[in-house]
């Protein structure tokens, strides 16, 4: 198939790649990016692992054409941790046992940093209903929960300490 | 006891930001050097003679390197040794729809998928088995010739007099329970990744290295050298992360094989990822089970004996198909006192993917079955449901009618614990209409006394290499999974050595590097690597005291291994080196001085030290130069094998079972029906678990929890529905795992029994609550509304239909008109990507046809 040039930016980098027009944005991270934080864990867009933020709205790179996404800000993963160390989130899901096997976190990751970005006091009924979208085999989904609110309350805190 | 520096304490997973990073890398995340993708032909018909396989037009499409079939390996292998009977891909008969014929080796993705269609393979259709009871009639077209009327095993056990004991019980409950088939739906798909190295003589393909994820390196090691006809030596098989398993890759998975048969037609690595369609075909899940049930009472509520006929829908292939039969006899022991127990186990062959080990392997459906009908009985017998178990108790330790070992017994703390947390006494039966609470218990091994592959091997075995500078190399083969067992052998390693959590490398699961573990299965990772982790710790501590004790001038037993710092605990504190050059150091400074002592300064400071005199505390730098001074080099080996003891009876069958240590769960799940809907609304579980000493507690919650919503999964959404042998929902969204709005709230309660064998005291934490979940739900239901569920899950539609009977009103069709069992079309969320057409086509003969026939010859 015939291959388009188109620009992309990353989690803050701009990156210049020809592609086929057909291909989706989560199989462009993964293969010409090397950026594998982002995880296919179905073919039907039903199981959220493959959530990056476009333009900060967490959005199924499963169901994106990477083409479509030119002009737009995308953050994965690889981009959540802040000066070089692990953001507040990423902390508490590691202490708070929020992660087990970890295949669906990067996915988590990312909508969960929405969810704070949009509401730094969520209910538990917030919490839930944002979560919704990923799937987790192993959790149970209780821990992430607790992870949450300590990452919101180490974030106003202003410390990267979770507990 | 609880004096510990590092057991106990909630500590992260030592990869947990590998994993929140994304920087971790799971197999399908690895590629090297001119890589080839894989993809898999599977059969359309689930029974079928393969009459000829045509790969030419495939091999001749640009970008094609190998198309690979049945006939390039044709040696049979299987989990089992008794169950060798699967193959790379099919060689004469497919046997389901899903089942594997061929593998296209290609430079991207998509070309072969188009080569895919180019294979040509004529099939002769035969009739096809789907339902055990059916399949069990079978007199011909056997879905493997060595196996008459289609049963891979059955057993027939007896212990006691059960006969003789249900005359003498005062009430006798009977009655027949289904459970439907649920799978693992790991978040991660099965990814393999195969590659040869040339050999340098010959320039034919020679060492082979599979990156696969899997909890079993070792077995998968060992069946691709009786597939491929190479010696393990030249096979390693690598873990990378894996993302779940819960059983779906405790065995070989097809993939696992064809991407090494498939590289090495290429010459070439060689990836192959499951989409998650070919994920649910590989399945290997738990499989349908009916379950016919009689238990005898007194009227004190003590059961006098049990009765169980088991049926098991297996699938194609044997798997872990003979264990998953055994288990569920064998677990009818070992939770209460049971004196009589007579059980028939049928594993049956059908024309649908294959069962194997899932999470509770063996034991949930039974124990379905028996902790709601122990609701029952205790319901007749006017006695509260708690109370019941309460009066079952074993009286640990003890030997059970069936040969179990039981050693620690925290049962009747967990009852105890549940009872309180949830208001029990208080709250039951005095609940709002339609809530209602329910109670039920649970337990699990923690791990097989006997392995698989019989032989005198241990089960686990641990290296561990301590540098000069006092950093810990700990060679394993556990498998971690995502449940934490590189973080528990390192806490374990750390504990033992007195040192921080910092200082230890796990490497974990790589057939080259790390010494054989039979993989993370039957919930034994724990118990026996944490075992042989603690002796290989043990063992390179007494290497370090040797030399420790030498320098300081007393006996072994004198010192202490804490905080990073070797102390004599005979010492006066007065005795500490006065002369200024070493003050009494803070333990955050002994390291730092002792890593520049142990690598730079170490000759000179040596010296001035023996001119010291004996020392009151060496750093563990200090302690470690020391040895490796004395020795050389610095390693310890430790090793577990199950106490023969615990090995179980003598019977046929009597291997599977037994456990060095059983975990015990208590749940009481509080739920609320909608008897407009049907629909069951569970709103908190209180899990207690008797996990013997919980090594890290967050885990261990982490695995209650995960246990308990896992079994709230099977008991309330999820189901494979089949339609003449082909899954009807193999995607995530129709298999309706459970998402966080339909989550429960789990309060995980630890209770620590602290078992005799096990590391620390530790025993399993991750299966044995699954199997409580069920039942308590269902106890609950029972509860809210007056309805007992014998067939799980427990959909609307089932909740409404039993609701209606129960009224004595009409029953009424959800679907109006439209039988749910016959769609029209395949999935209505998305297409199948391996799966083209309508349905599988039938053989005239086929048992379930006939049935449909008769169905709608009976039209009412």
């Amino acid at each position: 198939m015939k291959k388009e040039l188109i620009e992309l930016r990353v989690n803050g980098r701009t990156y210049e790649l020809a592609i086929e027009s057909s291909k989706l944005l989560l199989d462009v991270l993964r293969q010409d990016l090397d950026l594998t934080g982002s995880k296919r864990g179905c073919d039907e867009s039903s199981c959220g692992a493959c959530t990056v933020l476009v333009d900060g709205i967490p959005m199924l790179s499963c169901a994106l054409l990477a083409a479509s996404c030119e002009g737009q800000e995308i953050t994965t993963v690889e981009g959540v941790s802040e000066h070089g160390s692990l953001a507040a989130i990423q902390k508490a899901y590691g202490d708070w046992g929020g992660s087990q096997c970890g295949f669906c976190t990067p996915g988590f990751m990312m909508t969960v940093k929405h969810l704070i970005a949009e509401n730094d006091e969520p209910t538990d009924a917030d919490i839930r209903a944002a979560l919704s979208g990923n799937l987790c085999r192993c959790t149970g989904y209780e821990q992430m929960y607790q992870a949450i609110k300590s990452a919101i309350d180490a974030e106003r805190r202003g410390s990267g300490v979770a507990q | 006891m609880s004096d510990f520096s590092i057991i106990g304490k909630p500590i992260a997973m030592v990869d947990a930001a590998g994993k929140t990073t994304g920087a971790g890398k799971y197999t399908d995340d690895l590629s090297v050097a001119g890589m080839l993708y894989g993809k898999i032909l599977h059969s359309p018909h689930p029974h079928a003679r393969i009459v000829r396989v045509d790969t030419s037009r495939a091999a001749k499409l640009p970008g094609v390197v190998a198309v690979v079939t049945g006939k390039d390996a044709p040696n049979p292998y299987g989990i089992l040794p008794v169950g060798h009977d699967e193959r790379a891909m099919a060689l004469d008969k497919v046997r389901y729809v899903g089942d594997n014929v061929a593998c296209v080796a290609a430079e991207t993705e998509f070309i072969a998928e188009q080569a895919l269609e180019l294979i040509d393979v004529e099939y002769e259709v035969l009739p096809a088995y789907f339902d055990p009871e059916e399949s069990m009639k079978a007199q011909s077209d056997f879905i493997h010739d060595n196996k008459p009327q289609n049963i891979e095993k059955d057993y027939h056990h007896v212990f006691g007099d059960p006969d003789k004991a249900f005359t003498e019980a005062d009430y006798v409950a009977e009655a027949r329970f289904i459970a439907q088939e649920v799978t693992h739906a790991a978040m991660e798909p099965h990814s393999t990744l195969a590659s040869f190295e040339i050999d340098s003589q010959t320039g034919k393909p020679g060492r082979l290295t599979v990156w696969s994820s899997t909890q079993v390196p070792y077995y998968l090691q060992h069946k691709l050298s009786l597939v491929l006809e190479m010696p393990m030596s030249q096979i390693r098989v690598i873990k990378p992360l894996v993302g779940g398993g819960f059983g779906g890759k405790s065995e070989v998975i097809p993939l696992e094989i064809i991407a090494a048969v498939a590289a090495r037609a290429a010459q070439k690595p060689v990836k192959i990822t499951y989409t998650r369609e070919e994920v649910f075909l590989a399945h290997r899940g738990r499989p349908r089970t009916i379950v016919d049930l009689k238990t005898g009472v007194k009227n004190d509520g003590s059961i006098t004996a049990v009765k169980a006929r088991v049926i098991q829908d297996g699938g194609a292939y044997c798997s872990y198909g003979v264990v998953t039969i055994l288990y569920s006899g064998a677990l009818l022991g070992a939770l209460y006192d049971i004196p009589n127990i007579q059980y028939d186990g049928y594993r049956v062959l059908t024309n649908k993917p294959v069962c194997g080990a899932m999470r509770g392997h063996g034991t949930v459906n039974v124990r379905f079955a028996f902790e709601s009908q122990l609701d029952e009985i205790a319901l007749q017998l006017k006695m509260d449901s708690a109370e019941i178990r309460r009066r079952n108790l074993l009286k640990a330790p003890c030997i059970t009618v069936n040969g179990l070992r039981v050693q620690s017994y925290g049962l009747p703390e967990c009852i105890a614990q549940v009872v309180t947390r949830s208001q029990w006494n208080e709250r039951k039966g005095k609940l709002p209409k339609s809530r209602g609470l329910g109670i039920a218990c649970s337990h699990y091994v923690s791990g097989a006394a006997n392995s698989i592959i019989r032989s005198d091997m241990p089960h686990s075995t641990v290296n561990i290499k301590i540098d000069r500078d006092g950093g810990i190399v700990v060679y394993t083969g556990a498998s971690d999974i995502g449940q934490g067992s590189d973080t528990m052998v390192a806490q374990i390693a750390a504990e033992v050595l007195g040192c921080s959590m910092a200082r230890v490398k796990v490497i974990a699961a790589d057939t080259d590097l790390t010494p054989i573990d039979i993989g993370s299965y039957s919930s034994r990772v724990t118990f026996m690597n944490g075992n042989a982790t603690l002796r290989a710790a043990q063992d390179v501590k007494k290497q370090i005291a040797t030399a420790a004790a030498r320098k300081m001038d007393c006996t072994l037993d004198d010192l202490i291994f804490r905080d990073d710092v070797v102390v004599n605990k005979r010492a006066p504190v007065a005795a500490t080196p006065a002369n200024g050059s070493q003050p009494t150091v803070v333990h955050a400074e002994a390291s730092v001085s002792g890593r520049v002592e142990g690598q730079i300064l170490r000759g000179s400071l040596q010296q001035k030290r023996k001119d010291e005199g004996p020392k009151a505390r060496l750093s563990f730098e200090e302690a470690v130069v020391a040895a490796i001074d004395f020795h050389g080099a610095l390693s310890g080996t430790g090793s577990y094998a199950p106490p023969p003891e615990a090995r179980g009876g003598k019977h046929k069958g009597a291997g599977v079972g037994p456990s060095p240590a059983y975990s015990y769960s208590a749940q009481v799940a509080e739920v609320s029906v909608d008897e407009e809907t049907g629909e069951v609304t569970v709103h908190k579980v209180w899990a207690s678990h008797d996990c013997g000493r919980a090594l890290n507690p967050t885990s261990v919650e982490g695995q209650i929890i995960g246990s308990v919503w896992m079994g709230m999964g099977q008991a309330l959404t999820e189901e494979m529905v089949w339609k003449d042998g082909l899954l009807m929902n193999p995607g995530l969204l129709e298999y309706r795992s459970p998402s966080s709005v339909e989550s429960p709230v789990v309060e995980a309660i630890i209770v620590e029994s602290v078992d005799p064998e096990g590391p620390f005291g530790a025993k399993e934490a991750s299966e044995g609550s699954l199997a409580a979940t069920i039942p308590a739900i269902a106890n609950a239901i029972y509860d809210a509304v007056g309805i007992r569920l014998r067939e799980s899950p427990f959909t609307p539609e089932r909740v409404l239909s039993a609701l209606r009977a129960k009224k004595k009103q009409k029953h009424i069709n959800l679907t109006e008109g439209v039988d749910p069992t016959a769609p029209t079309t395949f999935r209505e969320h998305g297409g199948s990507l391996c799966f083209k057409g309508k349905g599988p086509e039938r053989h005239a003969l086929d048992p379930a046809r006939r049935e449909a026939q008769v169905a709608t010859g009976g039209a009412d």
